[in-house]
């Protein structure tokens, strides 16, 4: 199997196969919108809105995968300073954001029929907006840098200290929360869940990982290009 | 200057240095014999610079490496090079004394108080030596960045377009002390904008263009004429 | 050992720079000053509101003063290229971090320190029962503030549009300090304080986590 992270390799994909895939897996989206507004039962306190959940909390879990894809690119990087692995990572983080808006986006929708608020400060929304400032910040740091090895390197390592406080934060919430308690919107994941909704649950946390994996691979595909355009300039000054 | 140091050259091999799309330098070779005292020309951009601060280890190469000899040729372990640039590399809040403290101590340097104090002596600051940096003459900044790069009596001395900004005095004092250095046996490179008293106590003297080495008076090439059309 | 006498010398430096000019002191606790003064026209202050949102407040400013304050740290090292001199002459990069973290943290204690007085003062919040305590939380806070503060300087350094990136970059990644430190400096601030070794641990938990980041990652910031 030829090298994924190479940029010939796509083009040994071919459209074709490509447009093949993207169908995949708006069929299997499909297949899970139909599960989540027909299969799973309606929820006996909060009714046909709580089925939003099956977005709401996989995507925060996606998002958070795609972060850790992302500091794993970041930290290869530091090590190689191979450019295929900067291009991981700014297409990791950018997979990352949109779930993380999603995620914030369907939070208020859910809570302000149920709770009648459009916000609460619990650990999950919090940790996401935190998130989603980070990982704005590095995308921002990434315009920022004009050399692309320098730009590469700051901004990995920036990543990486993005990463490490995810931990911290989501931890110095828990423990504020515990003291100063907030409605939490929707429970933990899984938490109280009959069978089938638990079903539907793990299946769109599967499409969306699906989903994240084919967006990473296009945004990167789109990066290797560009990286693969630059290093084709360098040669022909070189010569 | 008593010499206290072993004769060093220095190799650049298969140097490269990019800077994203550009290429600072470019496959460079070169051969640098112990107490060579080399001059760098070439227009602003060529690379001299860049070729340097990897001497100095200040820059990485993109690829290839560059080592400094001992007198058989073998790789030397040696103390760091001096660095003399156009910016004074020195602290504009603290004295010309507290400066060479500062640096003497980081480099674990034997009695730095003494050794600061005589090198001030040398390059005749002894007097300011309780002055802030700030308030020194051009001239006067670039001696405190002299003995700064003289602290740990290095084998190499690397020049970047030192005469910047001196006047003819500063840069008569400059040359003296060039050719005192030269004479003590250390290896000089030194990148330079045209001919000049500086220029002249040259051995050898190689022209950058575009990253590449395009004359070098080793391989035959005319002394003056690679320094006079440096700026063209 | 090399690198603790490297970071004392280096320390040193830092210290005697800031005495002899007082630039950053004195602008950091002005900015805290005028920070503390506007929050209290945006609320009525009366007793009971003042401690529940006082440390809060505290926390904010100190975290905004620190964002202002970090910035000229790598960047005053690129004016005469002192750092090109500190990296020639230092054999580990590290020693130039650690210096200049232990630096900021103690102008930064020292701010907080000058302005604990005032702040108890403007919103009727009684300090003196546990100040050496008080003390103790701001020195953890400050830490925090510090090594994440100094790393990401070298970082914005680099960067265009430095001023305003810093606070950017650093606010966020601080939200664990804000939480840590505001809850046990309000902690301390009850009629009958506890000593909120919990959030001591953490802020320690946080400062170990990025001093080793920086400590494997800084020199790589450095690099040309």
């Amino acid at each position: 199997m030829s090298d994924w992270t190479s940029p010939k390799f796509d083009r040994s994909i071919g459209l074709k196969k490509r447009i093949l895939i993207a169908a995949v897996v708006v069929i299997l989206m499909t297949f899970a919108a139909y599960a989540a507004l027909f299969v799973a039962p309606t929820e006996s306190k909060m009714g046909t809105i709580q089925r939003i959940f099956y977005l709401h909390a996989p995507s925060g879990m996606v998002a958070l995968l795609s972060f850790f894809v992302c500091f794993v690119g970041n930290l290869a990087y530091v090590f190689t300073r191979k450019p295929k692995w900067d291009w991981l990572g700014v297409s990791a983080a950018e997979v990352g954001m949109a779930f993380c808006t999603v995620l914030i986006i369907t939070g208020p929708i859910w809570a302000h029929p149920v709770w009648g608020i459009w916000w609460t400060w619990d650990a999950r929304l919090t940790l996401t907006f935190v998130l989603w400032l980070l990982y704005t910040s590095y995308l921002l740091l990434r315009t920022l840098v004009e050399d692309p090895d320098r730009r590469a390197l700051i901004s990995a390592i920036y990543g990486i200290f993005a990463f490490l406080d995810v931990p911290l934060v989501y931890g110095s919430i828990r423990w504020w929360r515990t003291q100063h308690p907030q409605p939490v919107i929707m429970g933990g994941a899984g938490s109280g869940l009959e069978p089938t909704m638990r079903k539907v649950f793990w299946f769109w946390f599967l499409n969306l990982v699906i989903l994240m994996i084919f967006l990473i691979r296009e945004r990167y595909a789109l990066e290797a290009m560009r990286g693969e355009v630059q290093s084709i300039e360098r040669e022909a000054e070189a010569t | 200057m008593t010499p206290n140091f072993p004769p060093t050259g220095i190799r650049f091999d298969n140097i490269d240095k990019r800077y994203g799309g550009l290429y600072a330098l470019r496959r460079i070779s070169l051969e640098i014999s112990a107490g060579e005292c080399v001059a760098f020309a070439g227009r602003n951009g060529s690379g001299k610079t860049t070729l340097l601060r990897i001497a100095a280890r200040l820059a990485r190469p993109s690829s290839g490496t560059v080592h400094f000899l001992d007198g058989s040729g073998g790789k030397a372990e040696t103390t760091p090079a001096g660095f003399v640039a156009h910016a004074t590399m020195v602290y504009d809040e603290l004295t010309a004394e507290e400066n060479l403290l500062l640096f003497a101590r980081l480099q674990g340097i034997a009695q730095p108080t003494a050794r600061a104090a005589t090198l001030l002596a040398e390059v005749g600051l002894l007097e300011r030596r309780n002055s802030l940096v700030r308030t020194f003459s051009r001239g006067m900044r670039q001696r405190v960045a002299i003995a700064r790069a003289l602290l740990n009596e290095p084998a190499v001395i690397l020049l970047d377009e030192p005469t910047t900004g001196l006047d003819p005095q500063g840069a008569n004092w400059f040359a003296q002390t060039v050719r005192q250095l030269r004479d003590s046996g250390r290896t000089i490179l030194m990148s330079l904008h045209g001919e000049s008293e500086v220029s002249a106590l040259a051995t050898r003297a190689i022209r950058l263009d575009a990253g590449a080495v395009v004359a070098d008076t080793r391989t035959g090439a005319n002394f003056r004429s690679i320094l006079a059309f440096a700026n063209a | 050992m090399a690198l603790l006498s490297n970071t004392a010398a280096l320390l040193g430096k830092e210290l005697r720079t800031e005495f002899r000019s007082r630039e950053l002191l004195t602008t950091t606790v002005v900015f805290i000053l005028t920070i503390v003064v506007l929050f209290s026209f945006t609320f009525d202050p009366s007793v009971s509101e003042s401690r529940r949102f006082g440390p809060g407040l505290l926390w904010l400013a100190f975290l905004f003063a620190a964002s202002l304050m970090l910035q000229p740290c790598f960047l005053r090292e690129q004016t005469n290229d002192t750092l090109g001199a500190l990296r020639l002459s230092v054999s580990d990069a590290f020693a130039i971090f650690l210096a200049k973290l232990a630096a900021n943290t103690l102008f930064l204690l020292f701010a907080q320190v000058l302005l604990l007085p005032v702040f108890s003062i403007l919103y009727n919040v009684p300090i003196l029962a546990a100040f050496p305590q008080l003390v103790l939380v701001m020195f953890m806070g400050s830490l925090g503030l510090s090594v994440t503060g100094t790393a990401l300087s070298a970082i914005s350094a680099q960067a265009r549009m430095r001023e305003l990136l810093l606070p950017l970059l650093l606010l966020p990644l601080l939200t664990p300090v804000l939480i840590a430190s505001t809850e046990a400096t309000a902690a301390l601030l009850v009629p009958n304080p506890i000593m909120p070794w919990n959030w001591l641990g953490f802020l320690l938990a946080f400062d170990v986590v990025f001093l080793t980041a920086l400590w494997l990652f800084g020199e790589y910031l450095l690099e040309e």
